[in-house]
């Protein structure tokens, strides 16, 4: 079992001052194996902050990132999954899932997980699985209207992925989750 | 004489003769040896071996004749003697020597110091008796002797020997001696021990502070310090500071609530400061930027340093460089506590207090601050900006005028540290007006969204003067779409058309180019408040700006990119087929000739994976129904493909037939769904 942390668009220091206390006091080091960033952290700090939660960091580039050395997107392996990550700001229209499922093919990955929109995410889509993380600090967005902070925590497992999302409702973290199993080349979902 | 303290003790002890007496025999023959040293721990000698024989209440010793009075009497009888032996060893001797002779007393000290612990400990001494007797008794002999090592030594110890509850009770007199003492003493950090001391004790239970307020403490410790800086005109600025942050201690600890007493502490400190001109020394420094904490850490709560009126004067004589220093503590403060800022005026005072971050003060003119700590300094004060809020529109629009004028003053390397995050919280209460009932934001208001809008405007112009133009075009495509939302069609224009003039005069670099294209083409395509005329031009002029991108992949991928500005699902006014078929047309042309180049220059075709992006573009319009899209365009951009990749000038490109075989088996996928999906891809044969 594989822990991997799907967060993004903080926008520290200019939209947010830090991350919700009450998130800081669950995202604690040594528990996750992987993080995966959609980007706009936008500043060193955060990078470092994230980089101790877990060294096995990767991050693509939002468009207000201090750091432009950041790729666009980004694929990796985790168990018997393909991951794609990019930011999201590239795919125009932005937020649209018909868009988003042609990067998915474009980077033949299992799991695309964008941010952009500050809005939290997840559903099947043909082949593959889409995934936003959402804004971890409910960070202003033109696209989205109340944003409330919230992040992913995938649980990957053999052929069977369950993404966990945890939002920030009214001071209270509210926990969701997925599940998605790989079969062949298709993946199937239920929802809880 | 030991031999005969011996005796004397083991006398008492058989009781044969009332212990007083005996006890006034022996401290009266010790002045036999007048000798400092000898006396001095003959002295001694004698004070251990009676101590458990002295008359105190409850002893064995006591009688009707003899009482816990005539106990002290004896104590302080050999203490005296003690003392003015000690105090004659500092005159012995030749001048020269002085400084051994004065390690040799403070190596003595402890016998003298050892009569006031006797007496402490002496069961008999309530504090009547310690008021009447034995504090005036000690007092006199210490202000007597006029020496400079017994007088603060002896000083020092009375406070730490003698319970706090008689020290509170006794203030007067015991601040009184204070200024009688030599002026050499080192005061105040005898004072200053007195009031740790006395703070830890109001610490220690909430019963006891009603006594403090009884005797006036606060009061008295004040007008003695104030004394004492009086009669010691040369005192050091240290010395100063500490004996005002003592009393802050003090005063925080027992009288919270008193805002009055804290201001007035810094007040004092303000009026001794003056004509110092700005601390020079480390040490003062620091110790001034401990004094002005001190209530940041008690209060937890910016708003009250805010209202102590001589808070920013004790900081004018700070150094620029311990001016930031202090700046940056109230910030943590503030961002520890997650204390909102709420209105204007305070803001205001904040900004005068943090000033040394906010702009160059004078005198700075080259800051040797490295890049890293400039970062971290001015990403601080960003995220304070985040911490200003008012739930009320008026009040916010004040605050957001307020940070902007500051913030302004600040100069091109702030700039683009500070005018984010007030961009960002302005647009917030943009958006919070517009979930504002109509009738509401129809009375004569100053926040309304195009006043803000305004605003807006002038401040992303200063970000001119540094240069950042890729921040200054982003922030104006975010106005843009907040203008969008309500509704201001002119106001989202005027915000493209900056946008615009930023990307054509200033954006230069080619992957800075690619961004921005692809950002202005995506706020362009959510619009909905232009009217046809003036959504041609802006899309025109991206169209444009797409096909001169330097790169030929760029170009395509823009350009394609556009086709979503002629088709957009949930307005029916923009649906315009043709023109898509157009832009994915010129897309493709452009891939053919990045195709050629590749050939001509490399020898080898290039990647045909802008052609299956584009085909991946084509069904995505085919299924949103464009009628020019036809099946058979969809066919013979299939077939081109296949033929580029069996071709023989093909280049293996992995990532490429992962791509196009995800296409395929998509193009499957919907044939399998049935229905109204599956009938359109059923013509497309892969």
């Amino acid at each position: 079992m594989v822990l991997v942390l799907a967060i993004g668009d903080l926008h520290v220091p200019y939209r947010a001052p830090d991350l919700p206390a009450k998130f800081k006091s669950m995202l604690v080091p040594g528990k996750i194996q992987h993080i995966i960033c959609t980007g706009n952290l936008c500043i060193k700090e955060v990078h470092d902050y994230l980089k101790n939660l877990c060294p096995s960091l990767h991050i693509t580039r939002g468009e207000y990132d201090e750091d432009a050395q950041y790729p666009e997107t980004k694929t990796l392996t985790i168990g018997q999954f393909k991951l794609g990550l990019c930011h999201g700001h590239q795919v125009v229209p932005w937020g649209d899932l018909d868009s988003l499922a042609m990067l998915q093919r474009q980077l033949d990955v299992d799991i695309l997980v964008t941010g952009h929109t500050h809005q939290f995410k997840a559903y099947k889509h043909e082949a593959g699985v889409v995934i936003n993380p959402g804004s971890a600090t409910g960070a202003y967005s033109s696209i989205t209207y109340d944003v409330n902070p919230s992040f992913v925590l995938m649980d990957i497992d053999g052929l069977r992925v369950v993404v966990y999302v945890y939002e920030l409702i009214d001071g209270e973290v509210k926990v969701d989750k997925i599940d998605f199993k790989k079969t062949g080349t298709a993946t199937s979902h239920s929802a809880h | 004489m030991y031999l005969l303290c011996t005796v004397g003790s083991v006398y008492i002890k058989s009781k044969e003769a009332p212990a007083k007496d005996i006890l006034k025999d022996l401290v009266e023959m010790c002045r036999g040896i007048q000798h400092p040293l000898r006396g001095l721990f003959l002295r001694s000698y004698l004070s251990q071996v009676s101590r458990d024989k002295l008359p105190d209440l409850g002893s064995e010793y006591e009688g009707d004749a003899e009482t816990v009075s005539d106990a002290v009497e004896f104590v302080l009888q050999n203490f005296t003697e003690m003392n003015k032996l000690w105090v004659r060893m500092q005159h012995q001797g030749p001048a020269r020597e002085k400084e051994k002779r004065e390690k040799e007393r403070s190596e003595l000290r402890d016998l003298v110091g050892k009569n006031l612990h006797v007496l402490s400990q002496i069961e008999g001494v309530d504090l009547d008796m310690y008021r009447e007797t034995v504090l005036t008794r000690v007092l006199e002999q210490v202000v007597n002797c006029k020496d400079e090592i017994a007088q603060c030594y002896l000083m020092d110890c009375i406070i730490q020997v003698f319970p706090d509850e008689y020290h509170l009770q006794t203030l007067e007199t015991l601040l009184g001696a204070f200024p009688q003492l030599q002026p050499s003493v080192d005061i105040k950090t005898v004072l200053s021990r007195l009031m740790d001391r006395l703070s830890n004790y109001a610490a220690s239970s909430a019963e006891v502070l009603p006594e403090f307020f009884q005797v006036e403490a606060f009061a008295k410790l004040s007008n003695a310090i104030g004394k004492v800086i009086e009669a010691q005109d040369d005192m050091p600025v240290i010395g100063v500071v500490t004996l005002y942050s003592s009393l802050l201690t003090f005063t925080l600890q027992v009288h919270p609530d008193r805002l009055d007493f804290v201001d007035q502490i810094l007040g004092a400190c303000v009026t001794k400061l003056s004509g110092k001109g700005k601390l020079e020394d480390s040490k003062s420094r620091k110790q001034v930027v401990a004094l002005l904490s001190a209530p940041l850490q008690k209060y937890n709560d910016i708003d009250i340093a805010l209202k102590l009126s001589n808070y920013p004067h004790v900081m004018e004589y700070l150094d620029n460089g311990t001016k930031k220093e202090m700046a940056s503590v109230i910030i943590q403060s503030i961002m520890k506590n997650k204390t909102l800022i709420s209105n204007s005026e305070k803001v205001e005072a904040l900004f005068e207090l943090i000033k040394g971050l906010i702009k160059d003060l004078e005198g700075n003119l080259q800051s040797e601050l490295d890049e890293e700590d400039f970062h971290e300094e001015q990403n601080s004060v960003a995220r304070l900006i985040q911490m200003l809020h008012n739930d009320d529109p008026e009040e916010m629009l004040k605050i957001i005028c307020t940070v902007k004028k500051h913030i302004l003053a600040g100069g091109p390397k702030r700039l683009p540290f500070t005018v984010p995050p007030l961009i960002f919280n302005a647009l917030k209460l943009i958006r919070r007006l517009q979930n504002r009932d109509e009738n509401v934001a129809e009375e004569d208001t100053a926040a309304t969204p195009k006043k803000i809008f305004q605003i807006l405007n002038q401040i992303i112009e200063a970000l001119s003067s540094v240069p950042v133009p890729e921040v200054a075009m982003r922030l104006y495509l975010q106005c843009a779409e907040a203008a969008d939302d309500s509704d201001l069609e002119p106001v989202a224009y005027e915000f493209f058309t900056q946008a615009y003039l930023l990307y054509e005069e200033e954006i230069s670099d080619s992957k800075a180019q690619v961004t921005a294209i692809h950002l202005i083409i995506g706020t362009l395509q959510r619009m909905h408040v232009f009217g046809v005329e003036n959504r041609d031009t802006l899309t025109h002029k991206a169209t444009g700006y797409s096909a001169k991108l330097l790169k030929k992949p760029d170009q395509c991928r823009a350009v394609y990119a556009c086709s979503h500005l002629f088709w957009v699902d949930d307005q029916d006014s923009i649906k315009d087929g043709e023109r898509v078929l157009l832009c994915l047309k010129r897309a493709l042309r452009i891939a053919n000739a990045a195709q050629q180049m590749a050939n001509a220059t490399r020898g080898s075709g290039g990647s045909v994976a802008l052609f299956i992006e584009i085909l991946n573009k084509y069904l995505y319009f085919f299924e949103k129904g464009v009628t020019q899209i036809t099946v058979a365009s969809v066919q013979s951009l299939i077939e081109l493909i296949t033929n580029e990749m069996q071709g023989e000038n093909a280049t293996p490109d992995p990532t490429a037939d992962a791509f196009f075989a995800s296409t395929l088996r998509f193009i499957q996928f919907q044939k399998d769904k049935g229905g109204a999906v599956g009938e359109k891809y059923e013509a497309i044969k892969v």
